[in-house]
């Protein structure tokens, strides 16, 4: 072949940079989620081959159907007390989360992140598992700590204050929560790391003969991590006891999910890829997050190996309070995305069921609201970042070590010279 | 304070048995304790470090990993938190540059971060160190990369006794631990003098080691040779370099074996150069940004009005480890002797 015949056969090259349909200005077209209809997606055995969840990879399992009746094979069993304990987490998440981004509005707190329309992920998540599992969080899994009762809310909004009664002494950026007895690992602002660590201590429980399982989290845009990989790997090769959960919200912060490598495929279908069993999830769906978490946690638990869900859900909120989506995506594209607002669809479903009423919901919300105010007056009494108030110089340098070595005690004292106190 | 059985048995061994033996004495000691890597389980490891071990405890205590040094630091910080010892081991120091997120970000942050909430007891080992015809990635000596992170111990033994010693200290602190193997140590002492017969550590008097168990200090140095005349900072091969230096020049160093190269024996640098009032840094590593950029900043804060002379620095050079010109690259005898009696002769 000559050249003049490549030129004939062909165009130049051209690098696919891809894009999302919706930018300011205009809309988003969704039609590249690929959706199932509620109820249809088959539920197999919770022995089910890897290899034989492939289908389940590409498709969404959904219980919820548009009128809020549970349907198909999925659908939990879960009483209206459970329920509304669901929609009482993610209306706690959602309460929190406001008053949070208020509160660094007026500069009480330096940063926050929002977690607002993927509050059905954690909650229901958290009901699945047992006293003693280890969740292995992002920083946008606050839901699962919110479903928590013995987790004051006093706690972590002194984390979140940097206050002197900050468990982690001041050292972390908010929302950097680590709350060991609640099963909820230290988070790191590094992303992806946390997933193949979930894997290691599901490992450990295996290795004792424990009976824990771990749950390891990642959004859309860490997968392209190496370590989202590693796990995967590592998960497989050893038959680890953890559920793998890949929260799809479309956006790493500015970057639509195909630039993660979601176009044209499902992070479901890296699983079953790497011979991990593997689900995608409609992540706005309380009784399938539910549902699916069980099935999970069950197949871990019972020595059968790994699960991979992606949960496809909606970041509908700024990435952070240092974002401003309006500048990269449709102002209205959470109103257009088909799977909805998760707490209306539950609150819908249990309306349906004849188990809430809006003036109960009304009066949650209320209780709620002054529930959160309370806990964050009680924190602000603890000092906040700004009037200077937060943990002791000392502490600046305990916990580097389990000892203080000679150094580090020598530059304390200066830093106490400098600083002047404690 | 050097802690062991008295009654122990004591019996020659190699580095490599050394830190077997470590090994497996902690895997007796400790349920907790679990040992994994690249070819470490069946195959008893590249350099048969871990070699029998499995078969002695099965393979939910020591076993193979995936090619994946991410991956294998990572899970060891998971199992860490779950309340495992893990000794993980990467195959050679050269391939730990794609665990660095998880050293550097996780198992040296984790205390802190969760102010003490978890842990990261692991123990890193890696063979590092040249001198073997190792090439750019079988040869290198990146304590400096460990020892700028906060939250790490950074720890290289010279001898099989001390190998044995500080291993077990390593794998019993609560603190993560970098673990320095230099390969060409593994089966003998080695001065940099490539042209003679090695000798085997069955001839030297630190390769008898005692059956059992026994822990050397994390932080403390040892003067591996006392000496009048100046003070031989180093750690390492390069130990007995300089020891061999000092004989060829007859000048009577002090060589100081820091074992523990941070956090370090401060105070054992100090003691030493205001005695000697004279200063040489020895290591593998390239020079600039290494870590006896750290050793001579010490001892200029530390000991200015007893120095007699500046403190000079022999390392490798500042490029990447070559293969051909190995031996004009390792910082041998004549180097190392040179540099003494500059320090001397001013």
């Amino acid at each position: 072949m000559n050249r003049n015949d490549e030129h004939a056969h062909g165009e130049r090259l051209r690098l696919h940079v891809p894009e999302p349909s919706g930018r300011p200005g205009c809309h988003t077209d969704f039609s590249y989620l690929h959706l199932s209809p509620a109820g249809v997606v088959r539920r197999p055995d919770i022995d089910v081959a890897a290899v034989d969840t492939a289908d389940l990879a590409y498709s969404l399992i959904r219980v919820l159907d548009e009128q809020g009746q549970a349907v198909g094979p999925w659908a939990p069993a879960l009483s209206p007390d459970q329920l509304r304990r669901g929609l009482r987490t993610m209306l706690k998440t959602r309460i929190f989360d406001g008053r949070m981004l208020i509160a660094q509005r007026q500069k009480k707190l330096s940063f926050y992140m929002q977690s607002l329309g993927e509050e059905a992920i954690g909650s229901a998540h958290a009901m699945a598992l047992n006293e003693g599992d280890m969740c292995f969080p992002t920083y946008r899994q606050q839901s699962l700590l919110l479903s928590r009762d013995d987790v004051p809310l006093v706690e972590m909004i002194c984390q979140l204050l940097s206050n002197e009664r900050d468990p982690l002494k001041g050292r972390q950026l908010p929302v950097m929560y680590s709350i060991k007895r609640a099963g909820f690992f230290s988070i790191s602002g590094n992303l992806a790391t946390q997933f193949i660590q979930a894997v290691g201590w599901a490992m450990a429980s295996a290795i004792k003969g424990d009976t824990r399982i771990a749950s390891g989290w990642i959004g859309d845009g860490a997968t392209a991590e190496s370590d989202f990989h590693t796990a995967l790997t590592f998960a497989h090769v050893y038959r680890a006891p953890v559920i793998l959960n890949v929260v799809n919200n479309q956006w790493a912060i500015s970057t639509f999910q195909a630039i993660a490598g979601g176009e044209g495929t499902t992070f479901a279908a890296r699983g079953s890829g790497c011979g991990i069993a593997s689900l995608r999830v409609d992540g706005n769906d309380f009784l399938a997050v539910y549902a699916v978490s069980r099935w999970a946690a069950e197949r871990a638990r019972r020595n059968l190996g790994p699960t991979l869900i992606e949960w496809v859900t909606y970041r509908a909120g700024p990435h952070s309070t240092s974002d401003d989506p309006s500048k990269y995506r449709p102002a209205d594209e959470w109103q257009r995305f088909p799977l909805g607002d998760p707490i209306a669809r539950l609150k819908q479903h249990l309306l349906a069921l004849g188990e809430w009423t809006e003036a109960q919901h009304e009066a949650l919300h209320k209780e709620l609201e002054a529930e959160v105010i309370a806990a964050q007056k009680e924190a602000e009494a603890f000092g906040t970042l700004a009037d200077g108030h937060i943990p002791s110089i000392a502490s600046m340098f305990e916990d580097v070590y389990k000892d203080m070595p000679m150094h580090l005690q020598q530059q304390m004292a200066e830093a106490r010279h400098f600083g002047g106190r404690e | 304070m050097t802690e062991k059985d008295t009654q122990d048995k004591v019996v020659p061994m190699t580095m490599i048995q050394a830190l077997r033996s470590a090994m497996d004495v902690m895997l007796t000691r400790y349920p907790n304790v679990v040992i994994f890597g690249q070819d470490v389980g069946y195959f008893g490891g590249v350099f048969r470090c871990t070699d029998g071990l499995q078969a002695k405890y099965g393979d939910q205590r020591v076993f193979d990993a995936p090619i994946s040094e991410g991956g294998i630091v990572g899970v060891a910080v998971g199992m860490g938190a779950y309340g495992l010892r893990p000794v993980a081991e990467i195959q050679f120091a050269d391939y730990f540059y794609p665990a660095s997120d998880q050293i550097v970000s996780e198992a040296a942050r984790l205390r802190y971060r969760s102010a003490g909430d978890f842990t990261a007891p692991l123990t890193i080992r890696m063979p590092c160190g040249g001198g073997i015809y190792g090439g750019q990635t079988h040869s290198q000596s990146p304590e400096a990369l460990f020892t700028h992170v906060c939250g790490l111990r950074t720890v290289m033994p010279t001898n099989p006794y001390d190998a044995k010693g500080l291993l077990i200290a390593a794998i019993e602190c609560d603190d993560p631990v970098i673990f320095l193997e230099p390969k060409r140590l593994y089966n003998g002492p080695f001065d940099g003098h490539h042209d003679r017969p090695s000798t085997p550590w069955s001839s030297h008097p630190l390769g008898l080691v005692p059956e059992g168990y026994y822990s050397l200090p994390l932080d403390q140095a040892t003067v591996f040779r006392p000496g009048r005349d100046l003070t031989v900072i180093t750690y390492g091969t390069m130990v007995y370099v300089a020891e061999a230096a000092a004989k060829e020049t007859g000048i009577d160093a002090e060589i100081i074996d820091l074992r523990a190269i941070w956090p370090l024996d401060l105070a054992a640098i100090v003691r030493s150069v205001k005695k000697t009032g004279r200063c040489v840094v020895l290591h593998e590593a390239t020079r600039t940004s290494g870590f006896g950029a750290e050793l001579v900043a010490l001892v200029q804060e530390h000991c200015f009005y007893h120095l007699e002379v500046p403190i000079e620095r022999v390392t490798g050079w500042d490029t990447p480890y070559p293969h051909a010109q190995e031996w004009d690259y390792f910082p041998g005898p004549a180097r190392v002797a040179a540099a003494l009696q500059r320090a001397m002769e001013q």
